[in-house]
């Protein structure tokens, strides 16, 4: 479905508009009434306690939940979409645990991400060389020294590259990352931040981070959701000061951000057991 | 170097096996014994599909004959129809029915519709089949038991219409073949030599298909069908394209068998049938290129073999077989094979490169 909508040229800027959006689970609003733009050249941040409702908001932009309200990104409405029609539409998804295909090479799953571009027929014939586009994201996501290594051997941090690599050649202009950094070191976490700001300027990022540091660090604009609802939106300076935030998210005192710290690590292992 | 043998190796051994077949049997076999290679070579052809259907696919079809028959049927017709000649009907229809011919028997007097339709009516049957299945996210034992049922169903349809396909008989006794007597040996093993080839050029099929990137998405799709989404790709239509070409070949296999065999009747399609062809894939080792064919083979040579001797133990023995293959060796015995050769070469191993700490992941 088309949808009568100014061309993101004739703005000047690309951005994915969120209006309304709600996704109802039996009663459940997982997420509510949510209004969101996301700029090109920007890294936005997505965070909030558990059970704000950030990955259901990404599952349903990508056609994994169904939704009402409005998700349009240039002349498309998303939330009318399948989901390989969404990616065909640009826009790019990763998940919490990392999926690439492990028994294909690095090579072979960035390969098989530029299915995007091929015609069906072109499918038919077997890859010849590396073309272009999969060469220069293997060169960005810098694992081309792991170019012919099985997927299903690299390291966690490398998986999570791996896949951006893949939506680099895709080239979705839109990339939504739920949490690329989980479990991953500190230099990862300082790499994996630098990637996204390398390759951002000509895309959208969005990220649903818990780790605060991270945040911090990489952030341009960073959106508060808590119990399915957008509570505030800003700079990670004035998110921080902003009392509402502090009382949901931020601002705790030392014993009780204790307690709820071991909550959360506790609560982030349930969440991981339920969505393998 | 290393690539090149990987990439052109298989080449060489289905040439290898083009040899044999073409060259090497039709001089030392009896005539007898190469029209039963013949008849091997068509279950071998529907059990290439179905390696790519299932052993790269993963949708276990269960239900190629099915597939098998409509080739078989369509054939059959001809032939029938050649046999009672011009304006003439075929002999069942006078002796069961009233003498009159239906409607949709008339195109199959033509050679050309013939051979059109032996490839056209199975490829519009799994594609309709297969895109109300796949698109409604079918799966698994279910789509297994969905394909099973409908050998059934097509089995006990040509068993109820005695006057339409001559029922529990079936069709045969067949004289001709597109204008050659099929009682002049020469003519019967031109039409093995036709069958044998046509094996070979499906085998040529499904390498290139194989190494094509519709074969590493066919295979990402088996593995994980989710995440093809994400790249784009509808997985049903995927599988689809699979599930398509193995039914056409399916059907070219079951068109074969009707001049070779010089019958084709339910028992050659039904839910027993299909599954003979789903255990020569499974012997031979269904993910392999060489595998399904090579076991469609060994399965109908025992068959044979194992029948004449003990007429009425054989299916015994093939089912222990079966058994011990699927227990010993799930990827079949090719692989086995291979691993018992890859015992004495010494390891590559691929280390996994600096391992996370068990709790990393999230």
């Amino acid at each position: 479905m088309r949808l009568d909508h100014p061309s993101p040229d004739d703005l000047g800027q690309d951005y994915l508009e969120i209006r309304d959006l709600t996704v109802d689970f039996d009663g459940f609003k997982a997420v509510s009434g949510v209004d969101l733009t996301l700029l090109q050249g920007r890294v936005h941040f997505l965070i909030g306690p558990n059970g704000a409702g950030k990955t259901t908001l990404i599952d349903a932009i990508t056609g994994l939940v169904p939704a009402t309200g409005v998700a349009r990104y240039r002349n498309h409405n998303l939330l009318a979409l399948k989901s390989h029609r969404i990616v065909r539409a640009g826009i790019g998804r990763t998940f919490q645990t990392a999926t690439v295909f492990e028994e294909l090479s690095v090579l072979q799953n960035l390969d098989i991400a530029g299915g995007v571009h091929r015609s069906p027929f072109a499918l038919l014939r077997a890859r010849r060389g590396t073309p272009d586009y999969v060469e220069a994201a293997l060169g960005t996501i810098g694992l081309g020294d792991l170019r012919d290594r099985p997927a299903g051997v690299l390291a966690h941090g490398q998986k999570q590259w791996l896949e951006i690599g893949m939506l680099l050649v895709q080239d979705a202009k839109v990339m939504l990352l739920d949490e690329p950094v989980a479990g991953m070191s500190a230099e990862e976490r300082e790499e994996t931040g630098a990637l996204l700001q390398r390759i951002g300027t000509e895309r959208t990022i969005v990220v649903v981070e818990h780790d605060m540091d991270f945040v911090r660090s990489f952030a341009d604009l960073v959106t508060v959701m808590h119990a399915g609802k957008v509570l505030t939106e800003g700079t990670v300076t004035e998110i921080q000061a902003n009392a509402r935030v502090q009382e949901v998210y931020l601002g705790r005192t030392a014993d009780a951000a204790e307690a709820a710290e071991a909550a959360e690590a506790d609560a982030v292992t349930h969440e991981g057991a339920g969505r393998d | 170097m290393k690539s090149a043998v990987r990439t052109f190796g298989p080449l060489v051994a289905i040439a290898v096996l083009a040899v044999l077949l073409l060259v090497v049997a039709p001089s030392v076999l009896s005539p007898f014994r190469l029209n039963n290679l013949g008849k091997y070579c068509c279950w071998a052809i529907a059990a290439v599909g179905i390696g790519l259907a299932w052993g790269r696919g993963g949708m276990l079809v269960m239900g190629q004959g099915v597939f098998f028959g409509i080739g078989g049927y369509a054939m059959a017709m001809h032939l029938k129809l050649e046999a009672a000649g011009p304006e003439g009907i075929p002999d069942f229809m006078l002796l069961y029915g009233d003498g009159t011919m239906p409607g949709w028997w008339e195109p199959f007097r033509s050679g050309a519709f013939t051979l059109f339709a032996i490839v056209a009516l199975p490829a519009v049957a799994a594609a309709i089949l297969g895109w109300a299945i796949f698109k409604r996210k079918v799966k698994g034992a279910y789509f297994a038991i969905l394909t099973q049922a409908m050998a059934v169903v097509f089995a006990t349809l040509l068993i109820a219409t005695i006057q339409e396909t001559g029922g529990f008989n079936g069709l045969n006794q067949f004289t001709f073949f597109f204008g050659y007597n099929l009682y002049d040996p020469v003519n019967k093993r031109m039409v093995y030599s036709i069958t044998a080839g046509l094996l070979i050029a499906c085998l040529v099929v499904v390498w290139q298909l194989y190494r094509s990137r519709f074969g590493e998405l066919l295979v990402a799709t088996r593995d994980a069908e989710e995440r093809v989404r994400f790249l784009g790709h509808d997985p049903a239509n995927v599988k689809l394209a699979a599930f398509v070409i193995a039914a056409v070949m399916a059907s070219i296999g079951g068109a074969m068998f009707a001049p070779i065999a010089g019958i084709i009747s339910p028992s050659d399609v039904d839910a027993t049938a299909s599954i003979f062809l789903i255990a020569g894939v499974a012997l031979g080792g269904r993910a392999l290129l060489l595998g399904p064919a090579l076991g469609a083979l060994a399965v109908g040579y025992g068959r044979s073999t194992l029948s004449e001797q003990f007429p009425d133990q054989w299916t015994y023995f093939l089912g222990a077989l079966f058994i011990v293959v699927i227990l010993m060796f799930p990827a079949g015995l090719i692989s086995a094979a291979g691993r018992a050769a890859g015992l004495l070469r010494p390891r590559r191993r691929v280390r996994p490169t600096a391992a996370r700490p068990a709790g990393a992941t999230s």
